[in-house]
């Protein structure tokens, strides 16, 4: 199977997507630019400025355009260059993308599509490494896919130009170079499956987004100590796929849920409440958390190496549920 | 030519009945709130009758209304049903957004009435996303948008106002400024002075004040303005003067206005205005009047009754909606 990268499969779904002429791309310096993380390089001349429209540094009208547009029967993609920037388009995406369809008595359809880049780890400090797609899984009304892997951004990606519903479509920072194998063929993954990236016997890592690939690097090391990890990636956080992560609890009796954000009120402990609630009875072990140290992201190098979630962090705290 | 004398005796008639009935609709509500039977916020539209209706009589079918939370007189003036208007106040299974939106948030779909927005400020981004639709796909469609003076100062002012001039997109940003927001004075709120419609200059968007008490004089503007951003000229930016008459919401003590102020304004209440124009010009007779007064009190309490006999939503629509696919 080729591989390309995951920035490649990002761009090979919008190239898909833009084939629907009611599909048209909004957003900061995406056209002559190229695209701060090169996603859309080329797109302007390829398309048009009709399509692929730069906007000025405004998200709130970004993001109420994309609103309007998708009211009257388009189907924007609009691109909010990071998930920080997405808090001066919240209103927005929560107080209208959200409510529309509820509150119209389903009279309206926001089929909107709202791309953006969450996390850290680039050494870009603390108003620019943050990850908040869990406050909009919090919503409902909202989607939110969270790819790891090329196959799965590409995968999802489909599935979300099929949604009548706004979508939130988190990009990982650290991910764009990553490579994996992406087959030619047409093929869609769903939303709200998680899926298995491992199989395992004695606890299970639940994660999404970049941190799938720290769980899976701490399923190897554990398993040079003979500990058996199953890693489940959860691709979507809303809809969230609980049986898939309370089956494989039950399986293994323990779990550990590694997210990259902050703990406190945090997506993962969504995660753990579920596990407790569906497979308390099979818990050999407390649901484990391992998540960003609880400070603004700091610049430093080794600093922010020690804030965000590590392998090595995610195998004591494993070490630890195992009583080993 | 006076202004009464461009429009045809119909039209008059037509706009004084939309008056009328968005007044008593109005006053109505007040006691059916009084009663208890309309609960949560209420924003009432009484002594600004003449914007809705002169502003929306300008509009074709197929262009889009985006408002704010003060929207039972648009609602009523785009020939929504009142009774669907009176269930949703009521919180009915029949209401317009089926018991879900309540007085801030009507919606037609059917007649693009694409809602009242309740956070100030919030409709205007989404007014640039309409017209936007609309110049991609080639239609000839307006959006109308209207806003009070307290979203002037909000960030989704300007980012609505720069990206629909940038791009040349047919959007109204229609301002009723009542001069408060909520219990603020302008004076106290914008730094722009009282020239508001000057702020478009910043945007290269065309502008101009006009008296949003006079029915007449707002269609008229309105009929310019909504046929020059039709025919691709970009947004324009209307300034109507006006006045609540009630409190913000139902629930204001009133005591940041001055009675001189209220009653100089309650002067000019444009309803009575237009009646006394219409009788004084012989369009209308006083029992043509009296007809039509009778009318309107005979629609807004059929509207009451269907909304107190309506059934509330079922409880098994809770979860619908929210996602198209369940």
């Amino acid at each position: 199977m080729p591989e390309i990268t995951y920035r490649e499969a990002v761009t090979r779904a919008l190239r898909e997507a833009l084939k629907d002429p009611r599909v048209f791309m909004m957003g900061e310096d995406i056209g002559a630019y190229g695209g701060p993380y090169a996603v859309t390089k080329g797109f302007l001349h390829e398309y048009g400025e009709g399509r692929i429209k730069d906007t000025p540094i405004s998200e709130s009208v970004i993001v109420g355009a994309g609103i309007g547009a998708a009211l009257a029967g388009l189907r924007p993609i609009v691109e909010i260059m990071t998930i920080n920037f997405t808090l001066l388009a919240m209103d927005q995406i929560v107080n209208h993308a959200a409510k529309l369809r509820y509150m119209s008595g389903g009279q309206f359809s926001v089929p909107l599509v709202v791309r953006t880049v969450t996390g850290g780890g680039a050494q870009l400090a603390a108003t620019h490494s943050q990850n908040f797609e869990g406050w909009y899984a919090h919503v409902p009304g909202l989607k939110v896919v969270v790819p790891a892997t090329p196959y799965d951004a590409l995968g999802l990606f489909r599935s979300v130009m099929e949604e009548q519903d706004p979508v939130i479509f988190v990009e990982h920072i650290r991910l764009y170079s990553t490579r994996g194998p992406v087959p030619d063929e047409l093929y869609t993954v769903p939303l709200g499956k998680a899926e298995v990236k491992r199989e395992g016997s004695d606890l299970t890592l639940v994660a999404y987004s970049r941190m799938v690939h720290v769980a899976l690097a701490a399923a190897q090391q554990l398993e040079q100590e003979g500990i058996n990890a199953e890693v489940v990636d959860l691709r979507t956080l809303r809809p969230l796929d609980a049986a898939t992560v309370v089956a494989s609890v039950r399986k293994t009796h323990r779990a550990l849920v590694v997210e990259e954000d902050w703990l406190t009120g945090g997506f993962g402990a969504e995660v753990a409440s579920r596990i407790q609630e569906g497979a308390f009875d099979h818990l050999d072990a407390p649901v484990g958390r391992v998540g960003g140290v609880e400070v603004p992201m700091p610049y430093a190098s080794n600093l922010e190496e020690a804030a965000i979630p590590s392998p090595e962090r995610v195998v004591r705290r494993a070490k630890e549920l195992m009583g080993a | 030519m006076k202004a009464v004398e461009r429009a045809t005796k119909e039209q008059l008639r037509e706009y004084l009945w939309q008056m009328l009935l968005i007044r008593t609709f109005e006053e109505r509500s007040s006691e059916q709130y009084m009663q208890g039977k309309i609960r949560g916020f209420l924003h009432l539209y009484i002594g600004e009758e003449a914007i809705a209706v002169g502003a929306i009589a300008a509009l074709q079918p197929q262009d889009y209304i985006v408002t704010h939370y003060r929207d039972h007189g648009h609602a009523l003036a785009r020939g929504m049903d009142p009774k669907a208007v009176m269930a949703e106040l009521f919180g009915k299974a029949t209401g317009c957004s089926k018991g879900r939106g309540g007085s801030m948030h009507l919606f037609d779909a059917s007649r693009n009435f694409m809602g009242g927005y309740a956070i100030v400020g919030g409709q205007l981004p989404i007014a640039v996303g309409l017209a936007l639709a609309a110049k991609y796909k080639g239609t000839d469609q307006v959006a109308l948008c209207f806003f009070g003076d307290g979203a002037l100062n909000e960030g989704e002012f300007h980012e609505a106002m720069n990206l629909a001039s940038l791009w040349k997109l047919p959007v109204v940003f229609f301002l009723e400024n009542n001069l408060y927001g909520m219990g603020t004075s302008i004076d106290r709120s914008f730094a722009g002075g009282r020239q508001v419609y000057r702020a478009a200059e910043h945007y290269k968007m065309p502008a101009r004040e006009i008296d949003g008490m006079d029915v007449l004089e707002v269609h008229q503007a309105a009929k310019e303005v909504v046929e020059w951003v039709r025919q691709g000229n970009g947004p324009y930016f209307l300034e109507a003067r006006t006045y609540r008459f009630r409190g913000h919401s139902m629930a204001d003590s009133g005591e940041y206005r001055k009675q001189v102020e209220e009653e100089a304004w309650e002067h000019r209440d444009p309803v009575v205005t237009f009646r006394g124009l219409l009788l004084e010009e012989r369009v209308l007779t006083e029992e043509e009047v009296a007809g039509m007064e009778a009318q309107a009190e005979a629609v807004v309490e059929e509207a009451i009754r269907f909304a107190d006999e309506s059934p509330v939503p079922s409880l098994e629509t809770l979860e619908q909606d929210v996602y198209a696919r369940p």
